[in-house]
This record gives structure tokens, sequence and C-alpha cells, in this order.
């Protein structure tokens, strides 16, 4: 299965991993036990283009840390106590639903599974760029993500439509199906978007959540369709080509997705099927 | 007035939600789905460990077959579940896994050969067939005879909800996101669709529906410590409650999850204890072998739970500053099995934790989990007192888990009763008599219904706060609504709920902005919830008995003389503060297994007059048919199959069960 080995890519190792031992998460930063608790400062960019008058500006809030504290809790201290106008969107407050993402600090990430002793005392919150805004920090990724999987067909496309349900499944290396699931663990949570420098550019850029989303489906032998089909999907400026390699999205992705051995390994395979 | 007319009204965008509105599209009706948030965030994707379907591919597995899960289902219910729906529901099960498998989800696969594997704290080497090479994996769950949840790595939820939401984008499928049902229309005999509020504009629409189709999830969020998503307040439940005519069952069958990790109450899946781990106490003892001998950390969810709080009780807990906890301990399965089939618990641990379960125990403690209640629905999913309402998944009660669910159940019941209920919904809307003619009158007077609450809370300068209500009601029914019941903490608990209730008719919004507005949903969504909260606190208070995950410590014993019957929670009247409760007697005449010990758990029970009768006549037909195949055995006790749509109907290969081509025709 040569055909399906990923290109090592050098700059892989910038992305931040989350703590391997215990020292990580639980030891760094100061704890609020013990001493006094800190006082956060949380700046949010606040704007709602629904609200007659609006404009952007930044909000300080100030709040007492607590113990195991993550940006889900506090934001919603926040709003329950102090400002019930802040807009954010939490669904499984777990990182596994993908509902959180916002710029952290300057990068994006899960604001559910941040906790706040990682973080400076003060904090920076913004909305993810790229996405329809829907109010300060709640941003309309499932617009997006819809758009983006109507046009790529992000689904197996079968060769019969009919399948017999009483017979026995078709069979599958186990391996195989451990490397499509890898592949399958994005959570369309916007961050690789968010932080890519031709979505910026592009308005249909398909950003990294697209390109591995056709790299799984190029790897499942249950999906029909042929690297003619899939350079059809992305074999352009708004899809494969028009990536810069500037690889942001490999370094914010939260689930550690291969996304730039992925993305190279694509453009490969759409390089050699335009040359034919 | 905004009017959207569609065949089918789907609300909710989960995996039961979903699989309806793709059957029902695929029938040729036009269906459109409401959702809270994108489909594809919704908690469905938090199921992690497995989805249950009795494949019998992998070794610990062979012997597994619809039989099995029945038996398995029914005593986890505790004798609660009606037994065809069981029936029903393991048959179709295989062949809802076999789609989804088609569909692309990357399940795990059985290596043929040898492994290593951790059951009962040992290390033991198991060969699987090289028949089975390929084939769909199965590991072990509690409450079940042989290893049957099949899964994807953990987040089994997740990859089902891809495949299917992505299926429902290939059929072309609205989803309109972001909305939110507030009350369902009707006439007090045929429900017509829902009012609908766009939750960023604050927009009221009507949507008109020949069909109204609920899977709107489980209600959680009525306690403070749960493992749900914030998003499962059980809004779904309740505005069909607040139709005065379409009954709850079993709403006082609440379940709580063992491992919820401590505080935060996330969940980390079963197939942690399913693959070997263990429950350890303060001192770093292995406490449930003392309490259940046969099943271990391995019972049902409802008796390791409350095994888990009677140690505490002992004081035989952990100590932290948060309060007393367990330990579940992982560190034995090893680096390689956690990296590949527990990875979102080793990242739950990591981010929320600071802990690595590879090396580390992890800190747990039983939170609320899942709402064994519901919409009550009869086999075909649709509400026998309001025609035209259906309901799915975990907000319905067809009732497929009765007093307490088994692991893995969940999930595959969300696809199962998405498949099965959304041929039903078909079938109704292809009868000419179901075409509505509803004037736009009621329409009207619904929608401005709505609106007026709306303003009220806006604008009717009421004097309490909506996030104070909800937290007071999350504190009672986590204190005196959870794991141990009694009469006197019921009692209380409804006296301070009904308070409650009256209370949030005086809610006042600070926050004005009609359109996306937190503080405005928490207000007229915390009015339902303590609806529900009512109703499983007055359900739990009159069960003057213990059964499943409803545990009375004034009447420990489960009595089926007295309560083998359903609650059933109806809302009369808008001005009430308590729900009207009538029963529904299960026949015990008719069940395919007789009431009788789980095999796990309290040994002691009232048995219901008839179960003498009925377990000597199931014995005699038994023996009778000794030698029969087992198909024809089952029809003779419970036939059930008429009940199933017709192209779900039939046998499930297995390995060793082959299906020739008569089998398959046959049934």
């Amino acid at each position: 299965m040569t055909d399906t080995k990923p290109i090592a890519f050098a700059n892989g190792g910038a992305r931040s991993a989350p703590a391997e031992t215990g020292q990580g998460v639980a030891a760094s930063g100061e704890t609020p036990s013990g001493g006094s608790p800190r006082r956060l400062q949380i700046s949010i960019l606040r704007y709602n283009p629904q609200e007659p008058g609006s404009t952007p500006r930044m909000q300080a809030y100030d709040l007492e840390e607590a113990d195991g504290m993550t940006l889900f809790i506090a934001l919603t201290e926040l709003r329950e106590k102090h400002d019930p106008s802040l807009h954010f969107d939490f669904v499984c407050r777990a990182g596994i639903c993908g509902s959180c993402a916002m710029v952290i600090n300057g990068r994006p990430g899960l604001a559910c599974r941040t906790l706040t002793k990682e973080l400076d005392r003060t904090i920076t919150l913004a909305p993810l760029p790229v996405f329809e805004l829907i109010a300060d920090l709640s941003v309309n990724t499932g617009k997006w993500m819809r758009a983006m999987s109507e046009r790529l067909e992000t689904w197996v496309h079968l060769k019969e439509e009919e399948i017999d349900l009483s017979r026995m499944e078709a069979r599958m290396e186990p391996e195989l199906a451990q490397k499509i699931y890898e592949l399958d663990r994005c959570i369309e949570c916007g961050c690789c978007v968010a932080g890519c420098g031709t979505a910026r550019m592009r308005e249909d850029f398909v950003g990294a959540v697209g390109l591995n989303k056709m790299a799984r489906f190029r790897l499942d032998p249950r999906d029909q369709r042929t690297d003619a089909d899939y350079y059809e999907l992305v074999g352009d400026d708004d899809g494969v080509f028009g990536c810069m390699s500037l690889l942001a999205c490999h370094d914010v992705c939260p689930k550690q997705l291969p996304l730039s051995t992925q993305i190279a390994f694509i453009r490969r395979k759409m390089i050699a099927t335009g040359w034919k | 007035m905004n009017i959207v007319y569609t065949d089918v009204l789907v609300i909710g965008g989960g995996l039961a939600g979903l699989r309806m509105a793709i059957g029902a599209k695929r029938r040729g009706h036009s269906v459109t789905i409401l959702s809270l948030v994108p489909p594809k965030r919704s908690h469905s994707a938090a199921a992690q460990g497995g989805m249950q379907a009795s494949l019998a591919n992998v070794i610990k597995a062979q012997g597994d077959n619809e039989d099995v899960h029945f038996e398995d289902t029914v005593r986890g219910s505790d004798w609660g579940a009606d037994q065809r729906v069981v029936r029903m529901f393991v048959n179709t099960a295989p062949k809802a896994i076999r789609e989804l498998a088609a569909w692309g989800v990357p399940w795990s696969r059985v290596k043929k050969g040898e492994r290593d594997v951790v059951i009962n704290s040992k290390k033991v080497t198991i060969t699987e067939r090289d028949e089975a090479h390929g084939l769909l994996a199965q590991r072990d769950f509690g409450g079940t005879k042989k290893w049957r949840a099949c899964f994807v790595s953990d987040g089994t939820g997740h990859a089902m909800l891809y495949a299917i939401s992505d299926q429902t984008i290939a059929n072309s499928i609205p989803v309109h996101e972001r909305t939110e049902a507030l009350a369902l229309i009707h006439d007090g005999g045929r429900c017509y669709g829902a009012i609908v509020r766009d939750l960023t504009t604050g927009v009221l629409s009507a949507y008109v529906a020949k069909a109204t189709a609920m899977a709107t999830g489980g209600a959680g969020r009525i306690y403070r410590v749960t493992t749900n998503a914030v998003i499962c307040e059980g809004i779904g439940t309740a505005i069909a409650l607040e139709t005065g005519v379409a009954a709850l069952g079993n709403m006082e069958a609440v379940q709580f999850h063992p491992t919820g990790i401590f505080p935060a109450g996330i969940l980390v899946t079963e197939g942690c204890r399913g693959d070997g781990g263990l429950l350890l106490d303060g001192a770093g003892h292995r406490f449930m072998p003392d309490y259940e001998p046969e099943k271990r950390e391995l019972a049902s969810r409802d008796v390791v739970s409350r095994r888990m709080e009677e140690h505490l009780k002992k004081g035989k807990g952990a100590k932290s500053r948060f309060g007393d906890h367990l330990w579940l301990d992982i560190t034995q399965l090893g680096k390689a099995h956690i990296e590949g089939n527990l990875r979102e618990v080793k990242e739950i641990c990591q981010y929320f934790l600071g802990i690595n379960p590879i090396t580390d125990r992890i800190p747990v403690r039983p939170a609320q989990h899942y709402t064994m209640g519901g919409i009550r629905t009869g086999h075909t999913g649709e509400s026998a007192t309001l025609t035209g309402l259906f309901a799915a998944g975990e907000a319905a009660c067809w009732d497929l888990h009765g007093f307490n669910r088994l692991g893995g159940n969940s999930v595959a019941e969300t696809v199962v009763a998405g498949m099965i209920v959304g041929e039903f919904i078909a079938d109704f809307c292809d009868r000419p008599d179901n075409d509505i003619d509803i004037s736009t009158g009621l329409v009207h007077e619904f929608l401005h219904r709505e609106q007026a609450k709306i303003e009220h809370l806006l604008h009717g300068n009421g004097a309490e706060d909506a996030t104070a209500l909800r937290v007071a009601m999350q504190e009672i029914m986590t204190a005196n609504v959870g794991i141990f019941r009694n009469g006197q903490d019921l009692e209380q608990a409804v006296d301070v709920l009904q308070d409650l209730l009256r209370r949030s008719r005086d809610i006042g919004v600070k926050y004005k902005a009609p359109g996306a507005n937190a503080e405005l949903v928490t207000a007229y969504r915390v009015q339902k919830m303590l609806k529900l909260g009512l109703c499983v606190a007055l359900g739990a208070l009159t069960r003057t008995e213990s059964r499943g995950a409803h545990f009375r410590e004034d009447y420990p014993q489960r009595d089926d003389a007295r309560w083998l019957k359903r609650t059933l929670a109806t809302w009369k009247n808008e001005a009430d503060t308590v729900p009207t409760l009538a029963y529904e007697q299960l026949d015990v005449m008719a069940m395919e297994l007789p009431p009788g010990w789980r095999g796990y758990g309290a040994k002691d029970y009232i048995d219901h007059p008839d179960t003498p009768q009925r377990a000597a006549s199931v014995d005699a037909l038994r023996k009778q048919l000794n030698g029969a195949d087992r198909f024809a055995t089952q029809r003779s006790l419970m036939p059930y199959e008429h009940m199933l749509p017709e192209r779900l109907r039939g046998a499930n290969e297995r390995l060793d069960e082959p299906l020739d081509d008569a089998d398959h025709d046959r049934h």
C-alpha cells in the first residue's frame, strides 16, 4: 500500500501537545488552592451585528478564578452573574462536539477544555475569523461546514444504493479501519479554517477540514470515487492548490489530525491526476 | 405570519432525528429538520464506547444472537420494558449497524489470531477465528452475557453521527440550525407541527406538517451533576407534555452513570470497565466483587452506581477538596490499548484533570446520564393520544429500557428507532386520510400565544431571576431525587419544585434583546424544565417500590404485585403545579421472559400473581418445542414480527448462522 503512505513533513512538531503526564496541566501555572485565588482579566471582542448601534470593541471583565476552571465555566459565570448580553456557544463542554472554538490569546482553540490556570491572568478572547459572525464569540460554523460538505460531497459514494441488511457486513482490514477513523476524528470546529492564510484570501477555499475529508473518503474502499472525481472537487485554487503550506491548520488542530501530511499527499495525487 | 409547510417535521438533529428524516425522505416525503445546533454537534456525538448489536464475530461473542440480547435488555430494564419492542429492537440492531457499516462508519474490526485482553483483573490470551478477520469487532459492556458492543475506538457516537449527518446532506434534507420548537400546534387530538423560534433573530414561525417527530434527546440538565451536554434540557419532551394530551412515560426512571469524572461530571465510557478497568476505593481496594460477586464492575449501571454510593456512604471514598470520590483504574490495560481504543478518555483526562490514565487513576463518581422516560408512544413511535405526533430515541418511551438502560443500547436505539419509526411515519403520510386540513386561525392562535409569552418575559416586569430558579431546581433534583430516594425527601422535592414553578411564572428578563438572548432562553426553558422535574419527582414519590434505577430506601424491594406498570404523566391545565399521573399495566401473561431475578443486584422481590402461571406455561411451551429452531420457539412464545415494517423483517446472518435463501425469505 505505498499508495497511501503519507509524506513526512518537517515542521509537524510545532503544534502544542496536551500534557502527557500528571505534571502537565495540573502543575503548570500557580494553583489557586492554598493562596488567594487569582483575579482573571478576561478581555472579549464584543460586536453584535443585530443590535442597532453596536460597534466592535474590546470589553474587559474581572473574575475570580476557581479550582479546575475552564473557559466554559468562566464565560458561563460571566454571563449568568455579570453580563447577560454576552454571546458564545457551548454544547458538550467535553472537547468532543467542536462548538466552542474561538481565538484564545491569538490562537484558535476549544474554549471548553482550556483550563484558565494554563493561561496568564490576562486572557483575550475573540471570535473565529472567516466564519459569519452571529454575535461576540458566536460564529456560524454550521452553515460553512454544510456548504463545504455539499460541495465536496463528503459521504461514501456507494456502488449500489440498496444494501441487503440481512447479510453480513463487508470485511475490512483492521488497520485500514483504524486509519480511516484517524481522519474521521475531525470535529468540524473550524480552528483550521480560522488559522488558514488562504481562507482569508479566497472565500471559497475548502480549508484543511475539506481536504482532510477528501483524504478520508479516498482511503475508504467503500467509496467508489476515483482520483479523477476528486480532482473535479479539489483540483483547483479553491481546493488543494490554494494551500500555501503555512500549516497553521496542523498546529492548531485540537484533535491533532495529521493535516500537513494529508494535504501534501492529496496535492501529490491531484498533480499526478491533472498531469495525465 | 411566517408559515413553513413540510410533510414531515423532525425536531432534533441527533442520530434518531436524522435517521427518521432519511427514512421518510427516501419514501418520497418532504422533510425539514429543526436543530438547536449544527447536527454534528448534537449530544449523540458524545456516545463513546459502543453500540449493542448481536453480531457474534469476536470469540467472546460466539453464541450471541437476538435471544441473548433480548434477555439481557429485559433483565437490565428490571422487567419494565415492553418486551415486544425489545424484540423489534434486537432484531433490527444488526441491520442498523450493517447499514452504518455500508455508509462508511469506520467500525473497529476483528484481527485474526492471538491477542491479550484483561478479564476480571487477569491478563488472558484469546484467539480470534480466521474466518472472523475483518468483520466488526465487539467489546464487553455492563449487564450483558456476551461481548456485544460494536465500537469505533471510543468515538462511536461521533463516527455514527458524522456518517448519518452526511447521509442527510446526500439526501438534500434541509436542517434549520439554531432553531427551537416552543410549542406543538394541535387541536386536542391531532398534531399539526410546531411554533418555532429562530435563536439568532428571535423571529417566530409556524411549521405546519402532516407528521411531527420529536427526537430531542434527554433532560439531564434538570440535574446539577450530569454527563449530558448543556443542550440536553428536555424541551422537546416538555412541549409534548404541555399539549395536555400527549403523555410522558416513566419519567422517574433516571439513569446515573458510574463513571463521571469528578467533579466536572464529564463521561468516561463504560468501555473502560468493559475492557478490564477496575473501580477502587480510597484505600486502593477493589470493592465491587464484595457487593456483586457475579458481575463485579460489569453489573448494570443502576447497580454499580448504587454500590459506589453505598461504599462512599461508609466513608470508604478518596477525599478531595470537592468531596469524596472513587477511582477508576485502567492502568493495567496498557499504553497501546488506551491510545488505540480509549483515546477520547485519555484526552478528557489530560485536558480536564491534568492526569494521564496510562499511569494515573481517574477520580470518578456517578453522575446523571440518561432519561429512560420520555414521550409515551406505541411500537410505531406514534403517541396514542395525539395523532401525528411521533417520537424516537432518548426523548421517547416506546419502552425499550424500562427502569434501566444497558450501556450501548442507547446509540443502538437511536438508529434502530430512527429506521423503524421513519418507515411508520412514511406509512402515515402515505395514507390519504392523514392529509391535514388546518385553519390559519388555529396556527395564528398558537403563534400569538407563544409571542405573548416571550413579550411577557421580556417586558412584564417580573421579579424572579431565571438562572437562580434553574440552579435551585438542579440542586433539589440532585439532592432529593437522585440515586437513593425516600418519601420524605421526595415530598420535599415536590413542594420545592411546585414553589419554583409558581415563581417561574413571574420571571423578568433583564437583557431585552429580541434576537440571540441566552437569558431569555433560560427563562422560557426553566418553566418547561420544572414541569419535567415535577414529573420525575412526583412519579418517584408515588412509586413505592424499587425497580432498576429508581431506588426507594423506604421501599427497597421490587414489587411486581403492585408496580409492574408504567407511569403516565400528563399536564392537564397550564395553571396546574403538578402533573396528573395514571398507570398502564404490563401484561405478565403476554411476556416472553416472565419476571425473575436479574442475575445481579437484589435477589428479593415481590412476585406478580400471574408470574408463576406464566413462567410455568413458558417452560411447558419450551419443553414441548424442544428441538424446534429458535425462531419457531420465539414465535410461539410472543409473536412480534408482524409489528415491524416489512422491509426490516427477517433473520440476520452470522458466521455461525449462515443464511440460506430460504431463511432469507422465510421471515
